[in-house]
């Protein structure tokens, strides 16, 4: 890496060598069996230079290949945006734990432990469920240099198990599943088993959805996940902002929320596998409020758009695939409330909870809109959850749907890693239902 | 002689000795280019090489998997695998028998993107963003081109070497319009195997679609609700891959009795007119290629004929456990990832009805056109369209903002009523399943009417 920094610094006025190496080891189970195990290296590095004030960018794995690597960053200069931003100086990066040693010693048979564990638990509850399950590992090592002084590196730890279940009765099927992840070795089963339990007993009777009505729907932590945090995710980005492609660009300091809606983004949670020290770019990662009691009262940055925009990177540069730097969001947490879900559940005489919306998120999201088929959800009626819904139809946008929130649940999870929240109960939502 | 040749050489040469049922490799060297524009500005300009390589071993019930772009050390890799492969005691796999095919295929002259400068690629990028921005009530653009060439070769434990080249091209535009209180969207995505000239002539395409964020600002929202809907050829397309497509890979009912049951030979899901087709024999479509990625050729399947479900997309794996033929559609993303069973190029044979007959008996519905995405349960189907207009009294009537669509997969091809007779092809995007996207495919038909479609709204 040393190498090709100085090789760089040759060709241009200032450089950025970044590395990523990952060893992961996924184990799958298909129809209800161990399947496949496989062990996957990779290693990738990405040179970003500043030439003429030019960025170029070029990425390889093949780590042979240094001089094909500076010499297609510097063909990319010449064609190549304006730089707006000087790459960081040395700085203390804050301490975020995110890699547990013991994660090493778990081993293949271990995980197929687990796998089965899961498969055996739930096959007890419903003989009929088909299980396809997966425990993953993985190790990933980043390390930044750049022409300023930056040399940093730190590695992460992560480890994965997840559930899908599927029920099928004629051409009836029925979808439920769970997964959970962490820096630290997952040792219990439990809270995958007993989350698919409860959804297999909720979906035991089919309750029905009227054609066309406007109910109250209380959206699960993974219903929030499916609908509404992607056009939330996209209104909160720099770049949107600057483009003035967001909703909420010009309205920070207003309230444009529920006064009970609080999101934050923060890479520094200890061992979330969406932590990290620093950035992409080398620059420290914070924990950035977007939401105050309703109020947006801040964007997230890389450190481009955060100079075109006239203000500092949030630490949100991240890199996808072989792109460059990018504003992402790291880890999204909103704050939960004190209703609890029975509380809310028992608040509602018609409605329905929406524990997966598909195909959410394939609207308008910069709009703000989501529109999706209920996968897994249920009717309520007096208070108590009835039955499984299908050919269910569910649709809103976010600035009309979030303005009004009747609760806040207190039950918040992680979904995936990045992203932490609790139900959230909508007084009125457009359904539409098959006739 | 190129680095992975070298090395796919060394390893047909060891990879008979070892204790497993079946090995196989593969080498895969790429370069790939990338160009983006967001509003007033170049985003994005980036270049990238990949090299690597996996080794796939089956013993008795089980896969073992490695993937690398460390190319040294590979008889380690392959005992890796094969011990992997060892843990999985229970069950047995079996693979169709196959021949070892020995064969070389070229990149076609004409269709390599790296013989077009970096500066006309731009150049035209960029010609196609100020053709958004210059659109009057626009407030920002995206225009992303994307291109590869890729070089793999697959070795197995049977003696064969199939080395393929293949060059895949994509273009992203949208466009955003805003009046201060709304935000609305408007995208293009399209592509091409390779051919540069596919995808310089979208100039009025994309002054229409720029036009239409801003119209949509006005556009009122459709009234949620079963509707009669006529989709166009694309929007008719990613119908058709999501809402049967995905429900034909056999993967999906291979191993489940319920499944195959259910997805018996000759049982009905359509009228007399419904034909249903997948292949990669069909050349210069995105979702072409000689060999599949476990070395078996390219075939062209019926997956609906006469509305009687006909075949079905196979691996060895998948093919073998239902006694069934292979169908050369055992496909992965990259090295980084094994092969399973994908669709290729998907579309809806021409009928006979034309557009006009298509819609005058229509008191009431809904004209959808283009797309954003779509989905699948395998039961459920969503997708999403670009753009729609309200069916009135037989005639196209007023704009309403993009709707998203959901049946069921087993009810809804029935209520396919109407064929067109103009079947077009569309290249954009790509397929996404198991951890792996996106994977160029295509997909197509002519108008097609569906009768009682789920449609969302206010």
């Amino acid at each position: 890496m040393e190498r090709i920094l100085e090789k760089a610094k040759k060709v241009a006025q200032s450089a950025e060598v970044f590395m990523i190496s990952t060893e992961q080891t996924p184990v799958k189970f298909e129809n209800d069996r161990l399947k496949h195990i496989s062990s996957k290296q990779s290693q990738t590095v990405a040179l970003r230079i500043i030439k003429n004030g030019r960025i170029g960018y070029s990425i390889t794995n093949d780590l042979e290949d240094v001089n094909i690597l500076v010499k297609s960053a510097v063909e990319t200069a010449e064609f190549g945006t304006t730089a707006k931003f000087q790459f960081p100086a040395a700085s203390d990066y804050p301490r975020v734990d995110i890699y547990d040693a013991s994660i090493e010693s778990v081993s293949t048979g271990q995980m197929i432990k687990l796998g089965e564990e899961m498969i055996e638990t739930v096959k007890e509850h419903t003989p009929d469920v088909t299980c396809e399950g997966g425990v993953t590992k993985s190790t990933t090592a980043i390390k930044i240099l750049n022409s300023e002084g930056v040399s940093a590196e730190y590695r992460k730890s992560a480890f994965g198990m997840g559930l899908e279940g599927t029920v099928i009765k004629d051409t009836d099927m029925l979808f439920v599943g769970e997964d959970e992840s962490s820096c630290h070795p997952l040792t219990d089963t439990k809270a995958i088993t007993s989350a698919v339990i409860r959804q297999l007993e909720w979906a035991k009777e089919q309750g029905k959805a009227p054609e066309r009505a406007t109910l109250p729907v209380i959206f699960t932590p993974s219903g929030v996940a499916s609908a509404l945090v992607s056009p939330l995710i996209s209104a909160f980005n720099g770049k949107n902002v600057y483009e003035g492609a967001s909703p909420i660009g010009d309205k920070l300091g207003k309230a444009v929320f529920d006064s009970k809606l609080c999101l934050w983004d923060d890479a520094t949670i200890p061992f979330c596998p969406g932590s990290r020290p620093f950035d992409d770019e080398g620059v420290a990662t914070r924990r950035t409020t977007l939401i105050e009691n309703g109020i947006p009262s801040a964007f997230y940055y890389d450190l481009q758009t955060a100079a075109l925009a006239n203000t500092q990177s949030t630490g949100n540069g991240e890199r996808s695939g072989a792109r460059l730097p990018t504003p992402s969001a790291s880890v999204f947490v909103i704050k939960p409330g004190d209703a609890s879900f029975e509380e809310m559940l028992a608040d509602i005489k018609e409605g329905l909870v929406i524990e997966y919306l598909m195909g959410a998120e394939q609207g308008n999201v910069l709009g703000g809109d989501f529109s999706g088929n209920v996968l897994l959800g249920y009717k309520i009626e007096n208070g108590k959850i009835t039955g499984r819904v299908k050919n269910t139809m569910v649709s809103g946008n976010i600035y009309h749907v979030l303005k009004d929130i009747a609760a806040i649940g207190s039950d918040a999870k992680w979904i995936g890693g990045s992203f932490s929240t609790p139900s959230l109960y909508i007084p009125a939502l457009s359904v539409s239902s098959k006739k | 002689m190129s680095k992975i040749e070298i090395i796919a050489k060394e390893a047909s040469e060891i990879i008979k000795n070892y204790d497993a049922d079946y090995i196989e490799a593969h080498f895969e060297e790429s370069t790939s280019s990338h160009i983006s524009y967001r509003g007033k500005k170049l985003d994005s300009v980036d270049s990238s090489r990949s090299i690597g390589g996996n080794i796939r071993a089956k013993v008795k019930g089980g896969w073992g998997f490695t993937s690398f772009n460390n190319l040294n050390d590979l008889p380690l890799r392959i005992e890796q695998a094969i011990s992997q492969a060892k843990l999985i005691s229970q069950g047995d796999i079996e693979l169709t028998p196959a021949e070892p095919i020995v064969d070389e295929v070229v990149l076609d002259g004409d269709k390599n993107p790296f013989k077009i400068p970096l500066s006309e690629k731009k150049e035209l990028a960029g010609e196609y963003n100020d053709i958004i921005r210059q659109t009057p009530g626009l407030q920002t653009s995206v225009v992303s081109y994307g291109d590869s060439v890729k070089k793999s070769i697959f070795i197995n434990s049977i003696g064969s070497f199939i080395s393929q080249e293949r060059a895949d091209i994509t273009i992203y535009l949208m466009a955003v319009a805003t009046d201060g209180k709304e935000v609305q969207q408007s995208s293009i995505s399209t592509g091409s195997r390779g051919d540069f000239s596919r995808v310089k002539t979208l100039h009025s395409q994309v002054k229409e679609m720029a036009d239409k964020s801003v119209q949509l600002l006005a556009a009122p929202q459709a009234k949620g609700g079963e509707y009669t809907v006529v989709l166009d050829p694309v929007l008719a397309g990613v119908f058709v891959h999501e809402a049967f497509g995905h429900l034909s890979e056999a993967d999906f009912v291979y191993e489940n009795e319920n499944l195959r049951q259910l997805m018996k030979l000759g049982k009905e899901f359509g009228t007399k007119e419904l034909n249903i087709v997948d292949g990669a024999a069909v050349p210069g479509l995105r979702g072409s290629f000689k060999y599949d990625d476990e070395g078996t050729p390219a075939t062209k399947t019926y997956l609906i004929r006469e509305g009687k479900l006909n075949g079905r997309l196979h691996s060895r794996e998948t093919a073998a456990k239902m006694g069934e033929q292979p169908t050369g559609n055992a496909r992965s993303i990259s090295y980084r990832f094994p092969p399973i069973v994908r669709m290729t190029n998907t579309y809806i044979e021409p009928g006979t009805t034309t557009f006009e007959e298509m819609i005058a008996d229509i008191k009431e519905g809904i004209y959808a056109k283009n797309w954003y995405g779509g989905t699948t349960s395998m039961e459920m189907f969503t997708f999403s369209a670009g753009e729609a207009y309200m069916i009135r009294n037989g005639k196209i009537a007023e704009m309403i903002r993009p709707i998203v669509l959901t049946g069921n997969v087993f009810e809804t091809l029935k209520n396919i009523d109407a064929i067109g007779n103009d079947l077009d092809m569309n290249e954009g995007g790509g397929c996404g399943k198991g951890g792996q996207s996106p994977l160029p495919v295509s997909n197509g038909s002519p108008h097609i009417r569906i009768r009682h479609c789920l449609v969302g709204g206010a």
